[in-house]
């Protein structure tokens, strides 16, 4: 399989890993969605099990976001990772599973990164008017965002 | 003076019948005073009874075994802050449940607890009651627009709805009832072939015809009657909007009750309005079906041992109940913080079994038949009640409106006119 | 799983999947005057923890949802990041406080997995037999809780009172009744007490009664029928496209649990059914549900009559190191498939944990369900996805 997605996507697969007994594929952030649309269609990967990110600031390419795809037909998981630099956006996988649309908005919630093409991207777990993104590394740990705590919950001291 | 209160006691009618004002007055404060007696009660076991199907215990604390719990609640009710909301219509909010307290005990002037023991007896003393009994209605809807707030008012349009749509239901099904107290089915029940029933619409009446007749209208046809009963039994417990028909009141759905902006004893008003009544439209349906205040099987145990045997029921009853009250005693805990309790509850058991061994006595043993007869049978569907609230779970409002109106209606038309044809051709 | 053919997705449109509130366009007038905003705030008592639905209403039937969460966000997933693996061991049973064995399972098979080590045959035992009693607890609050919200007072106390034996049974083993931190990684810490398989025993023996008396007071029952038939249809393919997972997947026909697909601590030694629905409405997720109590039964008798003796612990080092990599493993949690992704970065603390919470993707599915339903029925299938709010916000 990866063979075949090699041959037509040439350098822009850069890895494919096997660690552990599980698999994942790391790509290029130009090709990823063109990726994913094929890993639904051809190689039935039709359930979408998860969305996420990791924040490596020492890095170029800060962010590691992963896709954990299963296919119910082949009883296997993969995992599709893909690097981007902070500001850089990625297209949505709504388009492809539905199931990406809470989870997009979620990793946007939690490390900013943008999605293009999703209905509508806002915070889900954080107050809609909260400035910061808390997983990313240089969000303390008992930061919060003093202002909104200040304004919409009256504690003087922001926290 | 005397003679006018002496002259109703021999003489063998209603008060409404006699003309006699200060004896329908006594009648009337008894009833009203033994209505308001019987919702406290019912509110105390419901809440015993719910939590037992529910393997717990209820209340205990209030007084032994909860007794005093409904006096309690209702101090806490009258002591509350009166809550008006700002823009409600005053008059109106301070009338609704008014309307509804007055709909449900008025139906009570018709309600017969033994031939002469009624308020009075009006010869469309059915009538009188179906249409009094929709007067609540007016009040529902009066307290959910009075207050002023669109949740309260989705609420009280709702079960208006609900409680007009089983109405109709509940009004066939009575005259189902009606119709049999004019229809003999000749030959039947040992009645004689050729005697024909005279149709009647007072309650006094149709409880008679039942007598005569020799047989419950819950029995007669078999199963129409039957099926008239049950199409009434669904409907009351819908026109009370009691489970499994309490959308309009159910804490856990977005729309709330009609008596949500009302607070303490206008709340209290309400719910004493609920359970009297489900306590008068319990009392209709013993009335029309249940053969009213006679003892069971009147016609097939006849003879004087059979009615020795079932006049000692009363008094057996208020000893059981003595005797269970006594076992409650036994099993208190030992510790002093009981003792307040224990004491209350044996003296509690031993007025019930005072009260046990004076129903005992011929005299009284005589004359308390119907009315404990009557009362045993409505008891009964008090019980009946709590019963479905602890089991069913809830109709969605769509679905109710569709029971009452696509089940219950077409059946009850059905029982209605077959059962015009079987007296007719039987 | 050769049974399962993957639905024509492919013309499928995803975006159907949206409602449509426009509730940041208020000046856009409606032709139709009669919708309704109405909010089902955050505390309510049907919604099963401070969940808030903005329900967009025609009269009564629903047109759109949105949902508002966040009410309990705590930051697990940060916190896991200033803990080491052995300290954040407890932080993963507050999650889904309702089956916390189940999560604390997922996140030590996991780590586990990480350190490749392999936890010992008697403690797979172990960790089998309770995470199957946290599974039939887990079901039974949710059949009481759903069916109070439905009007049916009574089950709530009857399942209750059932699950106060598993609660006893956990609380002789590890101390706890709810937030439990029964298993280490590597193994279980704690032996099973004194008597540990009696209990079991005697509770297996006193429980299938029980679940038949919940049955026989709604199972047949036609208001409940009523009340959950065809009621919050998802269809396969939509369950499918939406991620849902669990019994929510398996009422729409899809027969695929992880134990059985991808077995983990020892599953694949015992012998059970996978009970799945037809129609994906309320009343098959109900049957489905009950039917895995029952088999939840079934396998933790297997597991008590065949449990192996040995050691409960494997070696594991004092200062747990796992070296540079990424691991994704998750379990059939109670709720749906729990997954941990767990990044290591060579030291003692983890570079980042995701927790992938099964009632956060089935809760995604809300919308979908009741459009086109009435207002009762939103409360109904709430109740149906069996959410745990500590899950979907974490």
């Amino acid at each position: 399989m990866v063979a075949t997605l090699q041959g037509q996507y040439g350098s822009g697969i850069r890895e494919a890993v096997s660690y552990l007994g599980q698999n994942y594929m790391i790509v290029e952030p130009s090709i990823v969605s063109d990726v994913l649309q094929i890993l639904r269609d051809r190689e039935q990967f039709d359930y979408c099990v998860d969305v996420t990110a990791v924040h490596y600031p020492e890095r170029e390419k800060q962010f590691d976001l992963i896709w954990i795809l299963y296919s119910f037909a082949r009883n296997e998981r993969i995992r599709v990772k893909t690097m981007i630099a902070d500001g850089e956006s990625v297209p949505s996988a709504v388009s492809i599973w539905a199931t990406a649309n809470w989870l997009e908005r979620e990793v946007f919630d939690m490390f900013g990164i943008r999605f293009d093409g999703h209905p509508d991207l806002k915070r889900i777990l954080l107050p809609d008017g909260w400035k910061g993104h808390p997983l990313r590394k240089d969000y303390g740990i008992i930061q919060q965002d003093e202002e909104w705590v200040q304004a919409n919950l009256g504690i003087e001291s922001g926290q | 003076m005397l003679d006018y209160i002496t002259s109703y006691l021999s003489s063998n009618t209603t008060p409404g019948q006699a003309g006699n004002v200060f004896w329908a007055l006594v009648y009337i404060m008894v009833v009203f005073g033994g209505v308001s007696v019987a919702v406290m009660a019912m509110n105390w076991l419901e809440r015993k009874a719910l939590a037992h199907f529910q393997i717990r215990l209820g209340p205990m604390r209030v007084g032994p075994h909860g007794l005093l719990q409904p006096i309690a609640d209702a101090i806490k009710l009258l002591t509350k802050e009166d809550i008006i909301p700002a823009e409600a219509d005053k008059f109106v909010f301070w009338i609704a449940p008014l309307i509804i307290l007055c709909a449900s005990f008025v139906v009570y002037i018709v309600v017969p607890f033994g031939p002469t023991h009624a308020i009075t007896d009006l010869n469309i003393g059915v009538l009188f009651m179906l249409g009094v009994s929709s007067l609540s209605v007016l009040g529902v809807v009066m307290a959910g627009w009075a207050s002023n707030s669109h949740y309260p008012l989705i609420g009280a349009l709702r079960s208006s709805a609900q409680m007009v749509s089983y109405e109709v239901a509940m009004g066939m099904a009575v005259v189902s009832a009606i119709l049999m107290t004019s229809l003999h089915g000749l030959g039947l029940y040992g009645v004689s072939a050729t005697s024909s029933g005279t149709g009647t619409l007072s309650m006094i009446g149709i409880v008679q015809a039942q007598q005569e007749q020799h047989v419950w209208f819950l029995f007669k046809f078999f199963p129409l009657g039957f099926i008239a009963f049950g199409i009434f039994a669904i409907a009351m417990v819908a026109e009370t909007n009691r489970a499994p028909f309490d959308l309009p009141e159910a804490e856990s759905e977005l729309t709330a009750g009609f008596h949500t902006e009302y607070s303490g004893l206008r709340w209290s008003l309400f719910m004493l309005g609920e359970y009297a009544a489900m306590i008068a439209v319990s009392s209709i349906a013993v009335t029309l079906w249940l053969g009213g205040w006679f003892r069971p099987f009147p016609n097939t145990l006849t003879g004087e041992t059979w009615d020795l045997v079932f006049s000692l029921f009363p008094g057996l009853t208020f000893l059981g109940l003595a005797a269970i009250a006594f076992v409650g005693v036994k099993r208190m805990p030992k510790h002093p913080y009981f003792q307040l309790q224990t004491m209350g509850l044996a003296g509690f058991g031993a007025v019930l079994g005072l009260i046990g061994l004076i129903l005992f006595a011929p005299p009284v043993r005589d004359r308390i038949q119907d009315i404990y007869w009557f009362v045993a049978k409505v008891g009964g569907f008090m019980y009946l009640y709590i019963w479905y609230r602890a089991t069913f779970p809830r109709y969605r409002f769509d679905q109710l409106m569709k029971v009452g109106w696509k089940v219950l209606l077409p059946i009850g038309i059905g029982v209605l006119i077959l059962t015009a044809i079987l007296g007719v051709v039987l | 799983m050769s049974d399962l053919k993957t639905p024509d997705l492919k013309t499928a449109d995803p975006t159907r999947f949206l409602s449509h509130l426009e509730l940041d366009q208020p000046d856009k007038t409606f032709l139709d005057s009669n919708e309704l905003v109405i909010n089902m705030g955050p505390q309510h008592p049907a919604t099963h923890g401070v969940l808030r639905v903005i329900l967009k209403l025609d009269g009564e039937k629903v047109l759109g949802t949105e949902c508002v969460i966040g009410y309990l966000h705590r930051g697990v997933e940060k916190i896991a990041e200033n803990r080491t693996y052995t300290m954040f061991n407890p932080y993963v049973d507050r999650m889904d406080y309702v089956a916390a064995v189940s999560n604390g399972l997922g996140y030590c098979e996991a780590v586990e997995k990480l350190l490749n080590i392999e936890a010992p045959p008697r403690a797979k035992y172990i960790r089998v037999i309770l995470t199957e009693l946290n599974r039939l607890a887990s079901h039974q609050l949710w059949l009481g809780t759903h069916a109070l919200d439905i009007g049916a007072m009574t089950p709530l106390f009857y399942t209750f009172r059932d699950r106060e034996e598993i609660l006893k049974i956990f609380e002789k083993y590890c101390g706890a009744r709810l937030t439990t931190h029964a298993f280490r990684i590597g193994g279980c810490q704690y032996e099973t007490y004194e008597g540990f398989e009696r209990d079991v025993i005697k509770f297996l023996d006193f429980v299938p009664p029980k679940i038949d008396e919940y049955e026989e007071l709604l199972t047949t029952n036609r208001i409940w029928l009523e009340r959950t038939k065809n009621v919050g249809v998802i269809s396969r393919a939509d369950a499918i496209a939406l991620g849902v997972t669990g019994p929510v997947l398996r009422a729409s026909g899809v027969k695929w649990d992880l134990r059985k697909a991808q077995p983990y601590a020892a599953y694949s030694d015992f012998d059970f059914e996978i009970p799945i629905g037809t129609n994906g409405d309320t009343y098959d997720r109900y049957s489905v549900r009950m039917e895995e109590m029952r088999q939840s039964l079934r396998i933790i008798r297997q597991a008590v009559e065949r449990i192996p003796e040995g050691p409960i612990m494997a070696k594991v080092p004092k200062v747990m190191k796992p070296p540079v990599g990424e691991i994704y493993h998750s379990i059939e949690a109670p709720k749906g498939e729990l997954g941990y992704f767990i990044v290591g970065d060579g030291s003692t603390q983890p570079y980042r944990i995701r927790v992938r919470p099964p009632s956060f993707v089935n809760l995604q599915a809300l919308d979908v369900m009741v459009r086109g339903a009435l207002v009762a029925d939103v409360i109904a299938v709430i109740g149906t996805l069996d959410i745990v709010l500590g899950e979907v916000d974490r």
